[in-house]
């Protein structure tokens, strides 16, 4: 597949990553490559990506990177550090591949979860149908050099109480890791995903992660999803969902840490009486830039959508957000909510916040807000003349600001993991009580 | 108690405060009286420490510190208490949860060991009976969807949570029904002792016939320029302040 792309403008990022192992069936492969042969990485010119430069990514010279597995890590240490939940099973992921040694936990009865690698060609036929290919190079990345990834396979009437945790991490300088997952949850099944990305001694490093989700009839999934990873690390994920009928998909963002983070949600609801819940937190700080996209396509009657978006913006970080709903022409009795809030706490950080709609039905209930302000200053004074610390007077602020954003995460142990880790920052210690 | 001396203060710089003078002792009750715009306002902003004032001369002692030397936290450790005018509401932020923050961030100042989860809350039964506030009230965001009795109410049982030397009452009557006003003025006879001592700052009369004042000073042009006894006030009731701006006019 090589040989194909030598002469494209991507060539020096990808000559010296390995192809793909997971047994895609051949026709996307050759799709994705066709691709690549005549993309470059997009400018700011591009809608999708004008408040979001990618030279620090394209720069990485992943032919200097060291080897790529083969951290000294322990499963002490993923228990320790990384492991949001002590219930389920855990797949443990380095750089892309999947690290047996450090996975945990039980099977659950009633799902196939395996890496991607060990699924037979015949079981990943229909792999990749719903990615978009054309004009999108880190999908298209992500297609012919996927590493390895997570597939879940929920059957039709399983109930799984336990979550399914992914865990992450980026390790090693100059390391370009795409990461593929397929989640299918059967009718009338339920589960819970975890997928949180973490770096340990990651140095301009690059994550690329490519989540599939097919939410079959009256089916229930919640995706609690944590972007971790240090200082001087890029990350890029994108997440396909598509919707049946009667099925509930709910996923929570939260992004902590990482110098740039972009997310790609792209929600197609293709069945009546669905409802779709996507919550984000972002808390910046430094250099940090995160950007969030997310689409949500209501091509049928009778369906909920909520989103809530908040971000805390310090020092000279950047946030971007941008929501779309579609409201396709038949897609009548649609509720669409959707709110970006913003709290800027530098005069040096910026926030690009952009709420679209596009609605060609009719007889639908809409609505989207953006919001973008300052702590208020007399609410600060106020607390402080009641013997409260500026310091402590703005954290309970800024805790008041993201509690209902929070307070949506319905999973303790993720909500007391997220708590834990802004209890570190801004010494909080209330929410989860 | 506190001793001000000579204040002045301005803010854009326009002087609002001219070399205001004014001692109050423990146990005394004061009430600061005077005209719109006379600096009644500013003098509880600048106690407090609102940055916006800056202080060009004058001192004030309070218990024998520096008032003005000290953080607007500080000032609030050291057990002054502003009833603000204006409460401000802060979505997100629990009365409970705000009002433990504080009171355990004073005890840490006075070396105090925090209080526990138990006491906290029978204190705060105990307290919001003070001001028959609903003590559903007392776990809602602060000042969120309270009317304004309410948030006057709320303001003199944080007053009762904390237990100040100093209170400060900042208008506390203004926009208070009969009911409200009574159940308001209780509230801060049933907290005053013979340690501690209240300021009122009021544009009526009527709070004085509940909290009754050892003291009645007039504030005018940013100076107290007539001092007396509730004599005081019903006569500035009847009167108005037309005679005594004249009088100072005059001068």
């Amino acid at each position: 597949m090589n040989e194909l792309i030598q002469d494209s403008k991507i060539n020096s990022f990808v000559e010296s990553l390995p192809k793909t192992k997971i047994p895609f069936n051949n026709e996307l492969i050759v799709n994705a490559s066709t691709v690549l042969k005549s993309i470059d990485f997009p400018t700011t010119r591009s809608e999708a990506w004008k408040y979001t430069r990618l030279g620090r990514i394209k720069a990485i010279s992943a032919s200097g990177q060291s080897a790529r597995v083969g951290k000294n890590l322990s499963r002490e240490l993923i228990k320790d550090s990384y492991q949001i939940s002590n219930s389920g099973l855990t797949f443990v992921y380095e750089n892309g591949v999947f690290r047996s040694d450090l996975s945990s936990g039980e099977f659950p009865k009633g799902a196939t979860i395996k890496p991607l690698t060990g699924c037979a060609k015949e079981e990943l036929t229909s792999v990749g149908q719903t990615i978009q290919l054309e004009n999108e190079l880190f999908n298209s990345l992500n297609t012919v050099y996927a590493i390895d990834g997570m597939s879940i396979d929920i059957e039709d009437g399983t109930v799984i109480n336990e979550p399914i945790q992914l865990i992450h991490l980026l390790t090693g300088k100059n390391t370009i890791a795409n990461l593929r997952n397929v989640i299918r949850i059967g009718k009338f099944a339920k589960a819970e995903i975890m997928q949180s990305f973490f770096a340990l001694d990651a140095e301009n490093s690059f994550a690329n992660s490519v989540t599939e989700i097919n939410v079959s009839e009256n089916a229930h999934l919640s995706i609690h999803k944590l972007q971790s990873e240090t200082e001087g690390n890029f990350h890029i994920s994108t997440e396909q969902v598509e919707q049946a009928k009667d099925s509930t998909f709910t996923i929570n963002t939260i992004t902590l840490d990482g110098t740039f983070v972009r997310n790609n949600l792209n929600i197609s609801v293709n069945g009546i009486n669905a409802t779709t819940n996507l919550n984000g937190a972002y808390i910046l700080k430094g250099q940090q830039h995160v950007d969030n996209h997310t689409c949500v396509d209501h091509k049928a009657p009778h369906c909920n959508s909520n989103e809530l978006y908040k971000g805390v913006i310090d020092d000279k970080s950047t946030a971007v957000f941008n929501g779309k709903v579609f409201v396709r022409k038949d897609a009548q009795k649609i509720n669409a909510f959707q709110s970006n809030a913003n709290v800027l706490l530098s005069d040096l950080c910026t926030v690009n916040s952009k709420p679209e709609l596009e609605i060609y039905a009719d007889d639908v209930k809409c609505s989207h807000g953006s919001t973008t302000g300052q702590l208020d200053e007399e609410a600060v004074f106020y607390l402080r003349a009641r013997g409260i610390s500026e310091k402590t007077a703005r954290s309970l602020m800024i805790e008041a600001f993201m509690a209902d954003v929070l307070e949506k995460i319905e999973n303790e142990d993720f909500l007391k993991y997220t708590q834990s880790k802004l209890n570190k920052r801004f010494n909080w210690e209330s929410i989860v009580e | 108690m506190i001793t001000i001396n000579n204040l002045h203060a301005s803010i854009d710089g326009k002087e609002i405060l001219s070399g205001l003078s004014l001692e109050v002792k423990p146990g005394e009750v004061h009430a600061i009286m005077g005209p719109n715009g006379a600096g009644k306002s500013t003098l509880a902003s600048v106690l407090a420490g609102r940055e916006e004032y800056q202080v060009t001369s004058g001192s004030v002692n309070f218990d024998g510190k520096d008032l003005l030397d000290m953080s607007t936290e500080d000032r609030a450790r050291e057990g002054l208490f502003l009833a603000f005018q204006y409460p401000v509401e802060i979505p997100g932020v629990s009365n409970v949860n705000f009002l433990r923050t504080a009171l355990n961030e004073i005890r840490e100042y006075k070396g105090q060991k925090s209080i526990s989860a138990k006491d906290f809350m029978a204190m705060v039964r105990e307290k919001s009976s003070v001001v028959e506030l609903d003590p559903k009230l007392a776990s809602r965001s602060v000042n969120v969807g309270f009317s304004g009795g309410e948030k006057k109410r709320n303001e003199i049982f944080q007053m009762a949570m904390l237990e100040p030397k100093l209170a400060i009452l900042d208008e506390t009557d203004s926009g208070l029904d009969i009911d409200a006003l009574r159940i308001v003025a209780n509230g801060v006879n049933t907290l005053k002792s013979k340690e501690n001592a209240t300021i009122v700052i009021t544009h009526y009369q009527r709070l004085l016939d509940y909290i009754v004042p050892d003291f009645v000073h007039v504030l005018y042009n940013g100076r107290i320029v007539k001092s007396g006894t509730k004599e005081l006030a019903l006569e500035l009731e009847e009167k108005g302040y037309d005679w005594i701006k004249a009088e100072i006019d005059a001068q």
